[in-house]
């Protein structure tokens, strides 16, 4: 049986390259794998598009990558918070692009490319900004904005544990949109606190079968937000 | 115009507003004063949170020492999960929202229009804005109420005839809790509940930028 554990963080974001577009989990703090975004960081890639929630906190994890000038693009739900202060000077300097989506639009857009949907038809944002530009549909006296599936080269998640198939259990809020960024990209790399043997999950608990998981890379527990050099 | 004395605090309009909370609810509480809502629920109403970032059961904030750097609400702070609580993920978490699962969304607004539009996720001078999950729980919640100021810091009216702000979604207000007046949005146009103690109902017409039906106004019982 193939092991999907990767040794090192080299092997685990190393096929990661310049331009690549990338879903990363977590909404505010938990559930962002910070310890794979440093080693995105630690290889220099240039030109990423980010697809996350929030615009980073602080200086880690995801304000990490935009302050080392990874980032080209970002598409998140909720970019202007206190704690995105690097985010904002980059954006304002007019270093990064930035596309807003409404937060259950950004998961379900994910969640379509991942069920291989050609996009769906969702109530919110009708007659609003957001929908300027997008096709609108009535059906059945209800008005509609069409949204297209969002798909990712790579997604960087952060689970509990995994087995060596990669089947993966979360922890609390920082389950968050991880399930979802595992099902919708080309490759998806798990970052898990603790990997167990195999039958050591409850099959009937696991939220993300390792079918959706390529690799994953064992951390140990750390506490998040802390600046840290690898 | 008012005395600021004769407007109720942040406290008293969570107090208010939790009073119509009802047993056996699941309530989404935005960002900043609706948060305050859950400590003023009566002991006798089993209420449940949803917080979009996955928590259905959210409860108070940790007692010191029991903080999980894992457990937070959709403001980012550290909370608890009460009795019966799951945890979800981020489509399941908007399939309640979306899905009509939510039998109220307690939000804060800049505007609300007669018609019950709703604006909150952006100001007309900025470029953009954080929607985060308004736009969705706006849309897709049985009933949202809207929690506020009556006023802008400048005086502006926020409840008026028609919005000047860019929309969150579209006919969606039906109750509004300030720090002047509780108003129902109706078919029928603005209607003027309660008002704070030692407010007119004139006054609160005053502050306000659309008519108010005022055939049966009481007064807010902040002993409550």
């Amino acid at each position: 049986m193939k092991n999907k554990k990767s040794e090192t963080l080299e092997d685990a974001v190393g096929r990661i390259k310049d331009g690549a577009t990338l879903l990363i989990g977590g909404f505010g703090q938990p559930g962002v794998p910070e310890i794979l975004i440093d080693g995105v960081c630690d290889l220099g890639r240039r030109d990423l598009t980010i697809v996350t929630n929030n615009a980073g906190t602080g200086h880690s994890g995801i304000a990490r990558l935009f302050e080392e000038g990874c980032v080209s693009k970002l598409v998140c739900s909720f970019p202007w918070a206190k704690e995105s202060f690097v985010f904002k000077e980059l954006y304002n300097a007019g270093k990064i692009e930035l596309e807003i989506v409404p937060q259950g639009t950004l998961a379900e857009r994910m969640r379509s490319a991942g069920a291989g949907l050609g996009g769906f038809l969702t109530p919110t944002g009708v007659g609003t900004d957001l929908a300027d530009g997008k096709p609108s549909m009535n059906v059945d006296g209800k008005d509609y904005v069409l949204e297209k599936p969002l798909r990712g080269d790579f997604a960087l998640i952060k689970a509990y544990q995994a087995d060596p198939r990669g089947n993966l259990i979360y922890r609390k809020t920082g389950r968050n949109f991880n399930p979802i960024m595992a099902m919708a990209s080309d490759f998806t790399i798990a970052e898990v606190q603790k990997d167990v043997a195999i039958d050591e999950l409850d099959p009937e608990v696991i939220v993300t079968p390792g079918v959706f998981v390529d690799t994953y890379y064992v951390t140990g527990w750390y506490e998040i937000g802390k600046e840290r050099s690898i | 115009m008012s005395e600021q004395t004769n407007l109720l605090t942040r406290q008293q309009i969570a107090a208010r507003a939790a009073q119509d909370m009802q047993d056996g609810w699941l309530v989404n509480l935005g960002i900043g004063m609706p948060t305050m809502i859950p400590a003023f629920i009566p002991s006798n109403r089993d209420v449940m949170f949803h917080s979009e970032n996955g928590l259905i059961g959210m409860g108070p904030p940790p007692a010191e020492g029991e903080a999980d750097q894992d457990l937070i609400s959709a403001g980012k702070e550290l909370v608890t999960m009460v009795s019966g609580g799951a945890y979800v993920h981020h489509t399941d978490s908007f399939a309640i929202a979306r899905g009509g699962r939510l039998d109220c969304a307690v939000l804060g607004a800049f505007q609300v229009a007669v018609n019950g539009d709703l604006c909150n996720w952006r100001l007309p001078n900025q470029t953009s804005g954080s929607v985060g999950g308004a736009m969705d729980i706006a849309a897709g919640s049985k009933r949202v109420f809207v929690m506020m100021t009556h006023t802008a810091r400048d005086g502006a009216a926020k409840i008026v005839a028609a919005r000047t702000y860019p929309l969150t979604a579209m006919k969606v207000v039906t109750k509004i809790f300030t720090d002047m007046a509780v108003i129902s949005v109706t078919p029928d146009g603005f209607v003027l509940n309660e008002v704070a103690p030692g407010l007119t109902a004139d006054v609160v017409q005053a502050a306000t930028d659309a008519p108010l039906n005022m055939d049966a106004v009481g007064t807010i019982d902040v002993a409550a």
